[in-house]
C-alpha cells in the first residue's frame, strides 16, 4: 500500500504496540491480558508493518523467521511446564519464586507460569504473523 | 547417549553404542544373584499417579532373560554395524535409531505397568519403522516398513483396548497386581480381553495371517534382521504372552487359538524357509518358524512345556542373530547371498564358517548343543499337553524337520559344498574381527550351554518357570542324555527326517515353486486390501469433496443443523421464551446493530462492504462481552475480530472478481438454511441457559486462584496454570495449523515464481 501518511505512522503505532503487548503479557496475571492477548496486539503491530511498508521490510525488521518464532514459543511453553519435574511437581504444575517481603507487598514475583505465557505469546504471534506475510506474498 | 548425527568414519564416537549395550549388560547381571534366588527385584517412579500410570519396572526371571538378551546381542550387533555399516552415508542416524531402539525394547520387556508397557510397544514399532525403511531410496524398502507400521500399528491399538479392559477390569495398571489378583479369567471381558491382547501379540510377532510383514522386514540392512527380527523386537508379541500368561492361560479358548495359530505358522513358515534362495529371506522365515513354535508351548501348561519355551527361547536367540550376522559377513566378504550362487567358503572364511556351523548345528538341534536339549524338552512338552498331543508333537516334528534341513543350506552349503560355478560379485575374504566376534561368541554360547546346562538351569531358566507357573513350579532339569525315551526316538526322527529333506531340498524347492501360484499370496493380497482402501478413500473424496467451497459450507452447516436440531426434538428439550423485561435500550441497540452487520455482509454486493460489515458484528460481539464484564474475552475478540479483518481483506481484495452462472442474486436455499441454522443455535443457547450451571468450578477457581496460583485474573490463571496443558495442547494447534497454511501457500508461491 503505498500510503505515505500509513507509512509514517505505522513506524511509531507498531512500537507503540509491541511495547503494549509485552505490557499485556506481563500484568495478565493479574489483570486482563496474558500471552494470547499480548500475542495477538504483537502481531497487529507487524502485520500493520507488512502493510504499509511490505513484507520484505516487515520480515529485515523481524529478523527471525515468523514460524521459528512460534516453534520457539512452543519449546518455551513445553520446557516451562517441564520445569515442575525438577521439584518433584507433576507436569505443567506452576512453580514460583518470590524475591522480597510477601508480607508487605513489596516483591517480584517470578514463576514458570509466567515462561509458559511467554511461550504462548511468541505462538501466537509467530503463528499469525507467518500467515500474514504468506498471504501477503502469494496473493 | 550415542553417536553424533555425522560422525567422521571409524571414528571412537560410532563404538559409544557398544558401550552402553555392554554397560546396561553388566548392570543387568548384577541382578542375577538375587533373581536366581528367586527374589523380584522392582523400580518404580509416578509417571501420572491420579490415573494410575507408573513407570515401573521389574527384574524377574522373564524380564531378565529377555534384557540380557537384548543388551547382551546389542553388544555384537553394534559392534558388527561399526564395520558393516561404516561405509553408508548415515551411519550416525543408524547408530541413533538402533540404539533408540534398543531402550525402547528393554523398556518393553522390563515394564510391570500396561500403559508403560504399550508406550515401550509402540515406540519399538516406531522405531523399527525408521530402521526397516533405512533404505528409503527404494520403493521397496518404503513398502516394506509402511508394511511392517501399518501391521503391527493396528495390532497395537487392539492391544492398547485390551490393556485399558484389562486395567478397568483389575482396577490396577500395574502387571504384577493384575496377576497377583488372578482374576481375569473368571471375568465376563476375559474373552474380549484375549482376543485383543492375541492381536496386538500376534501381528507383533508375525503369527498366521499377519506373518507377511516379516520377510519384507528384511529390506533392512542385515544388522536390524539380525537384532529386530531375531530376539528381540518380533519376540516382543511372545514376550507379552509369557508376561501374561499366569493371568491368562490354561482356558480352552487360549489353548487353542495359540495351538492352532502357532502350530500352523511354525510348519507354514518352515516349508517356505526351504523354498527362499536368499539366505536371509531363509532365515527370515526361520524366524517365524522359531515364533511359531514358541507360540505353540506358550499354548500348553507344565514344567517340560515352560522349561522347554525359556531353553528355546534363548537357543533361538543366540542361533539366530549369529547366523544373521554370519550372513553379513558372508555378504560383506562375496556381494552375494543367493544359496545357488554360494559354494566352498569354508577355506576362505574359515571363522564365518565356524561360527556359522555352531549356530547351526544348535538350530539343527544336535547334540551337544543347548538346541538339542531345547527341542528334547519341547518334544516332552507335547507329550504331556492338554490339547491335543499328536497336533503339538507332529507340528513340532514337521517343523523341527525342516528346520535341520534349512540348517544345512544356511550354514553347511556356502561353506563346504563346491560352488555353483557362479562368480560372487566380490572375490571371497574373511570378515575383520569386529564383525566376527559376535556371531563367534553368540553361537559359541549355544555350545557352552549345551555343554553345561547347570549355567542357565540355577539362574534364568528355574526363575522364568517359577515366574510362570506361579506356584505350581515345575522347573525340569537340562540334560543332554535323559535316558531312551519317546522325545529322544522323536530327536532321532527328526535328524532322519531332516536329512532326507536336506538332500532332496533342490527338488523339494521346485515342486514348492510349482506348487506357489496355486497357493493365497498374504503379501499381493495385502496390496490388494491397501488398493481397495485408497480407492474408496478417493470415491468419498470426489463425493465429499467436489472441490466448490460453497458446497462444503453448504454440507457442514447442514450437517450440524440436523444433529443439533434433531437432538433437541429427540430430546423434546424446547425452551420457553425468555424474559425481556430488564433488556436495556442500550443492549437493545446493540442487538439492532448486530443485525443489521449481518444482514448487510450477506446482501451487499461490495467486497469492502461486505467486511466492514462482519467487522461490525465482531465489534458488536466484543461489546456485548464488556457489558457483561468479560474483558478477556472482550479484548481476544476485539483483537481476533481485526486480524481477521486483515486477513480476509488481504485475500478477498486481491481476488479476481467471480462471475457465478445462474446464482447472482436471491439464492432462496442458502438463506433458508442461515435462517434455520441461527433459530436452532438460538433456541440451543436458550435451552442451555435453562439448565442450571454447576458453580462448583467457578467457585474452586475463585477460591485457589489467588491463595495457590498467584494470580487475581482468573481467566489467565486458568489458561496457563489449572489447564496449562490444556493450553499447550491448545498452542500446539496453532503453531501445526499456521505451519501448514504456510507450507501450501508457499508451494503455490514458489511454483508461480520459476
Amino acid at each position: 500500500m503505498k500510503s505515505i501518511i500509513l507509512r509514517a505512522g505505522t513506524r511509531y503505532l507498531a512500537g507503540l504496540l509491541l511495547l503494549f503487548s509485552v505490557y499485556m503479557l506481563l500484568r495478565g496475571h493479574n489483570e486482563p491480558g496474558g500471552g494470547f492477548i499480548g500475542g495477538l496486539i504483537g502481531s497487529t503491530g507487524f502485520v500493520l508493518y507488512a502493510i504499509a511498508c511490505g513484507t520484505k521490510d516487515a520480515r529485515s525488521a523481524l529478523r527471525l523467521s515468523p514460524q521459528n518464532i512460534a516453534m520457539a514459543g512452543l519449546g518455551i511453553a513445553l520446557l516451562a511446564g517441564l520445569m515442575a519435574a525438577l521439584f518433584g511437581d507433576a507436569l505443567f504444575t506452576g512453580q514460583w519464586l518470590f524475591i522480597g517481603d510477601r508480607e508487605s507487598g513489596d516483591y517480584i514475583p517470578l514463576s514458570s507460569v509466567l515462561v509458559f505465557d511467554i511461550g504462548v505469546y511468541l505462538v501466537v504471534f509467530g503463528s499469525i504473523i507467518a500467515l500474514v506475510f504468506a498471504m501477503e506474498e502469494e496473493i | 547417549m550415542s553417536a553424533t548425527a555425522d560422525p567422521p568414519r571409524k571414528s571412537v564416537v560410532g563404538l559409544l553404542p557398544v558401550a552402553l549395550a555392554a554397560g546396561l549388560f553388566t548392570w543387568f547381571c548384577t541382578f542375577l544373584p538375587a533373581v536366581a534366588a528367586g527374589e523380584v527385584v522392582r523400580l518404580a517412579w509416578d509417571w501420572v499417579p491420579s490415573m494410575g500410570i507408573a513407570l515401573s519396572f521389574v527384574f524377574d526371571g522373564l524380564s531378565l532373560t529377555f534384557a540380557l538378551l537384548i543388551s547382551g546381542i546389542g553388544v555384537g550387533v553394534f559392534l558388527f554395524s561399526y564395520t558393516y555399516l561404516a561405509s553408508y552415508a548415515h551411519f550416525g542416524r543408524f547408530m541413533w535409531f538402533l540404539s533408540a531402539f534398543m531402550l525402547a525394547m528393554l523398556g518393553l520387556v522390563l515394564a510391570d505397568n500396561l500403559i508403560a508397557l504399550f508406550v515401550f510397544w509402540e515406540l519399538t514399532t516406531i522405531t523399527s519403522y525408521l530402521l526397516i525403511g533405512f533404505g528409503h531410496e527404494t520403493k521397496n524398502g518404503r513398502r516394506s516398513a509402511l508394511q511392517a507400521l501399518f501391521v503391527t500399528g493396528a495390532g497395537a491399538l487392539a492391544l492398547l483396548a485390551g490393556f485399558i479392559l484389562m486395567g478397568l477390569e483389575a482396577g490396577t495398571f500395574e502387571i504384577s497386581e493384575i496377576l497377583a489378583q488372578d482374576a481375569l479369567r473368571g471375568s465376563s471381558l476375559y474373552i474380549p480381553i484375549l482376543i485383543l491382547v492375541l492381536a496386538g501379540a500376534f501381528t507383533k510377532s508375525a503369527q498366521f495371517p499377519f506373518h507377511f510383514w516379516l520377510p519384507n522386514a528384511m529390506a533392512a540392512p542385515t544388522p536390524v534382521s539380525a537384532f529386530l527380527h531375531s530376539a528381540t523386537m518380533v519376540k516382543g508379541g511372545v514376550y507379552l504372552l509369557a508376561r501374561l500368561y499366569p493371568g491368562l492361560s490354561g482356558t480352552e479358548a487360549w489353548i487353542w487359538s495359540l495351538t492352532i495359530a502357532g502350530g500352523f505358522t511354525a510348519v507354514f513358515a518352515s516349508v517356505l524357509a526351504v523354498k527362499q534362495t536368499d539366505l536371509k529371506q531363509t532365515l527370515a522365515y526361520t524366524t517365524l518358524m522359531a515364533l511359531g513354535t514358541l507360540t505353540l508351548i506358550l499354548g500348553q501348561s507344565g514344567g517340560y512345556a515352560m522349561t522347554a519355551f525359556v531353553t528355546f527361547l534363548i537357543t533361538h536367540s543366540l542361533y539366530k542373530a549369529s547366523l544373521f550376522l554370519m550372513i553379513g559377513c558372508v555378504d560383506y566378504g562375496t556381494g552375494t547371498r543367493d544359496a545357488d550362487v554360494l559354494g566352498g567358503l569354508g577355506r576362505l572364511m574359515p571363522v564365518t564358517a565356524a561360527a556359522a556351523g555352531l549356530a547351526a548345528l544348535s538350530m539343527a538341534g544336535l547334540p551337544p548343543f543347548v538346541g538339542f536339549i531345547a527341542k528334547e524338552l519341547a518334544y516332552a512338552g507335547a507329550l504331556e499337553v492338554p490339547s491335543s498331543t499328536l497336533l503339538v508333537a507332529g507340528a513340532s516334528l514337521a517343523a523341527n524337520a525342516l528346520m535341520f534341513a534349512v540348517a544345512g543350506i544356511v550354514a553347511f552349503k556356502p561353506f563346504w559344498r563346491a560352488a555353483a560355478g557362479m562368480e560372487t560379485p566380490r572375490t571371497p575374504r574373511e570378515a575383520p574381527w569386529t564383525m566376527l566376534l559376535g556371531p563367534l561368541v553368540l553361537a559359541a554360547l549355544g555350545l557352552v550351554f549345551g555343554l553345561a546346562p547347570g549355567l542357565l538351569q540355577g539362574t534364568l531358566i528355574d526363575s522364568t518357570v517359577a515366574g510362570l507357573m506361579a506356584a505350581a513350579a515345575d522347573p525340569k532339569e537340562l540334560k543332554l542324555w535323559a535316558g531312551v525315551n519317546v522325545p529322544l526316538l522323536l530327536s532321532l526322527a527328526t535328524f532322519a527326517i531332516g536329512f532326507v529333506l536336506y538332500a532332496g531340498h533342490q527338488p523339494f524347492r521346485r515342486a514348492l515353486n510349482a506348487m506357489a501360484p496355486a497357493l493365497p499370496n498374504f503379501d499381493s493380497m495385502w496390496d490388494k486390501f491397501l488398493d481397495s482402501l485408497k480407492g474408496f478413500a478417493a470415491w468419498q473424496t470426489r463425493i465429499i469433496q467436489p472441490g466448490v467451497l460453497r458446497l462444503y459450507v453448504f454440507a457442514t452447516f447442514t450437517t450440524v443443523l440436523l444433529a443439533i436440531s434433531g437432538t433437541m426434538i429427540a430430546k423434546g428439550a424446547v425452551p420457553a421464551l425468555p424474559d425481556l423485561s430488564d433488556v436495556t435500550w442500550k443492549n437493545w441497540a446493540l442487538v439492532a446493530l448486530l443485525i443489521v452487520g449481518a444482514v448487510l455482509t450477506c446482501v451487499t454486493r461490495s467486497r469492502i462492504t461486505a467486511m466492514a460489515a462482519l467487522g461490525v458484528v465482531g465489534i458488536g460481539v466484543a461489546i456485548i462481552f464488556i457489558t457483561f464484564s468479560a474483558p478477556d474475552v472482550a479484548i481476544t475478540q476485539l483483537l481476533v475480530e481485526t486480524l481477521v479483518i486483515v486477513l480476509v481483506a488481504v485475500a478477498l481484495l486481491r481476488l479476481p472478481t467471480l462471475r457465478l452462472d445462474g446464482e447472482e442474486g436471491w439464492r432462496p436455499l442458502d438463506a433458508a438454511l442461515a435462517a434455520a441454522l441461527g433459530l436452532t443455535v438460538t433456541l440451543v443457547l436458550l435451552a442451555v441457559l435453562e439448565t442450571p450451571i454447576d458453580l462448583r468450578l467457578t467457585a474452586y477457581f475463585e477460591a485457589t486462584s489467588w491463595p495457590e496460583a498467584f494470580g487475581r485474573n482468573i481467566v489467565n490463571v486458568i489458561l496457563v496454570d489449572f489447564r496449562a496443558l490444556d493450553t499447550f495442547g491448545e498452542i500446539a494447534v496453532v503453531v501445526i495449523a499456521a505451519l501448514s497454511a504456510y507450507a501450501l501457500l508457499r508451494t503455490t508461491s514458489e511454483r508461480k515464481d520459476t
